[in-house]
């Protein structure tokens, strides 16, 4: 480009690189700070001169989080809804968006409208959890899973995608005697993996970040997922929030125990993340361009 | 009288005729169809209850029948205008402070010339996003706090008096718009970049023969590129202004920032789950549910007006 080679267009150039990694440290500074005081000890951090590397490195947190069942329980209930949660969503989103993929299915639109209706407006918190409790969930871990089998959104981009596909792969199909069923497992799935892989991405991110579903209907802090482990422990020092404290008799838990459990329930996400940020980018793309 | 006879059944025998050649494809629905029913469909009908003082050993046929005396109420409670106040304030700060951030970032972006330098500084800020607003608040809450956070010791080390960030009602609201862009700036960037991705690279060429340098093309050639994303995003955000974001203000929310954070969902919570008011709390929430509604479908005529596609 000629404009790069003028001086104006070098510091122009220099300027916004140097600017954008500025920001893109800070927007990541607090996580390593996070990480970083997880693995202080309680001296360095009440030196107040700790900010990212500690200089004596130690598991003291770690091993305090992992000394009880509670964190490692709450981990499980949390892997386990989000592996179930994501297989269910991803089973009932793929049969409706095909579903509603074709164009030859009579009412069609009508259904169509009924699900996109409920992005707009809903019964609201009191109404669904009335529900919620008439269905006989509150206090199961399928009360974070069933009330929301199924993101619209999501299921829209999926819809879409399929839409997207040549209509010659269902026509080969159906000469070969395959019916609606086989057509979408032995065809239409396969070449649609990576919109698959998104959209069961996106639902298992939800799924692991579930929080107000566990406060709204799980009574039973046995049943917690890492999220309301989490918040216990953060506010637990504090007393200035709504919730009540279960662990009202431990110890407040130190900074670096607190910075341990947010690495901890970090850790999933971050650790998917860097591998799978290209697909979420295009999936979010997808969605708010054609939905 | 046969007209009458024979017209549904006509309809019927092609509805039947469909379902029979379509027998899978709607068996593939039905368990989707089925769970928006149940668990939207009848919470909407559940709304009923707003007009009701629900007993739940009642039931909503027997609970007794009170107009609008709920929604009355709420009018004439000093918590609307609180209410009505807070949220107005907060879709403010959105309005005037996040919104802008997401587009600087994209033109930003859109001049790297380097691709590698380009995506490392994507994925730092697109992170975030993937985060629960209960990992954001409780970053947020370690290195605030007055008991050893880090912004604190930096600021009794400069000679500067500690602040109580976290529960001074005055830090309520920077506290809060800070993790809104911290959280979503960098993820918002995407369909910004996407619009400035379809200009025509010839009007770049022209620019350059004329002259212009790249804060030049800039604003005069990639900023009005992008003028009518801008504002369709703009007039979409507006119909979004109840949605403040449940989950994050209610992490936020305490007894002493409640007269400045307190928002309907967060108000709907606490006079409907933990003080038991249900019809009072469902009134609540319809009104807030309705006038998102009208307001969501204004912006989306409004934009469709304006020559783009809405969202829905």
């Amino acid at each position: 480009m000629v404009g790069d080679k003028t001086w104006s267009g070098r510091l122009f150039n220099g300027v916004n690189m140097v600017l954008l990694g500025l920001i893109g440290l800070a927007t990541v500074l607090p996580f390593v700070h996070v990480f970083g005081s997880s693995f202080a000890t309680a001296g360095e951090i009440a030196s107040k001169k700790f900010l990212l590397v500690p200089t004596e490195f130690t598991l003291d947190a770690y091993r305090y989080i992992f000394s009880t069942s509670t964190l490692p329980k709450a981990m499980l209930v949390s892997l386990g809804v989000t592996a179930a949660g994501t297989l269910w969503s991803m089973l009932i989103s793929v049969l409706t968006a095909y579903g509603l993929s074709r164009k030859d299915l009579m009412g069609r639109n009508g259904i169509m409208f009924l699900f996109v209706f409920t992005m707009l407006f809903n019964g609201g918190m009191i109404p669904t959890f009335l529900v919620v409790k008439e269905t006989g969930l509150l206090d199961s871990y399928l009360s974070l899973i069933v009330p929301v089998s199924i993101n619209v959104f999501n299921m829209i981009i999926l819809k879409t995608f399929f839409q997207g596909l040549p209509d010659a792969l269902e026509e080969s199909a159906k000469i070969d005697g395959s019916n609606d069923v086989g057509i979408l497992f032995r065809i239409i799935i396969p070449c649609s993996l990576p919109a698959i892989a998104t959209i069961s991405l996106f639902y298992a991110v939800t799924y692991w970040n579930t929080y107000m579903h566990a406060v709204l209907y799980l009574s039973d802090a046995g049943k917690w997922p890492v999220q309301v482990l989490l918040r216990q422990i953060i506010v637990l020092a504090s007393g200035l929030s709504y919730d009540n404290a279960v662990y009202t008799d431990a110890p407040p838990p130190s900074q670096a125990v607190k910075m341990a459990v947010i690495v901890v329930a970090t850790l999933p996400v971050l650790v998917v993340y860097p591998f799978l940020q290209k697909h979420f980018a295009k999936g979010a793309l997808l969605g708010s361009v054609k939905a | 009288m046969n007209n009458q006879l024979t017209a549904p059944s006509g309809g019927r025998g092609r509805f039947m005729r469909s379902l029979m050649k379509n027998k899978w494809l709607y068996l593939m629905i039905l368990p989707g169809l089925l769970y928006i029913i149940i668990y939207k469909y009848i919470p909407m009908y559940g709304l009923i209850i707003s007009f009701q003082n629900y007993k739940p050993y009642q039931g909503i046929m027997g609970s007794e029948w009170v107009g609008f005396e709920h929604f009355e109420r709420l009018f004439q409670s000093p918590d609307f205008w609180m209410i009505f106040s807070n949220t107005i304030i907060l879709f403010a700060l959105q309005l005037v402070i996040y919104f802008p951030i997401p587009i600087i970032l994209a033109l930003m972006l859109n001049e790297l010339r380097s691709e590698g330098y380009k995506r490392t500084i994507q994925t730092l800020v697109y992170l975030p996003h993937f985060m629960s607003w209960v990992i954001v608040v409780s970053i947020s809450f370690v290195i605030f706090t007055v008991d050893g956070g880090i912004v604190n010791s930096v600021l009794e080390m400069l000679g500067f008096q500690k602040i109580n960030f976290l529960l001074q009602a005055e830090w309520f609201r920077p506290m809060y718009i800070l993790q809104v862009i911290w959280r979503e700036a960098g993820w918002g960037t995407i369909i910004f970049l996407a619009a400035i991705a379809a200009v025509d690279p010839q009007l770049y060429e022209a620019a350059k023969m004329d002259g212009a340098g790249r804060i030049r093309q800039m604003i005069s050639i990639t900023l009005p590129a992008i003028r009518s994303v801008i504002v369709v995003l703009l007039i979409l955000k507006i119909g979004d202004v109840l949605e403040l974001g449940f989950e994050h203000v209610y992490l936020l929310l305490n007894s002493a920032n409640r007269h400045v954070a307190e928002i309907f969902d967060t108000y709907v919570y606490v006079s409907g789950i933990q003080q038991g008011q249900l019809s009072y709390s469902t009134a609540v929430g319809f009104f807030k549910g309705f006038v998102g509604l009208v307001l969501v479908i204004g912006a989306n005529k409004l934009a469709k007006k304006y020559g783009e596609d809405g969202i829905y």
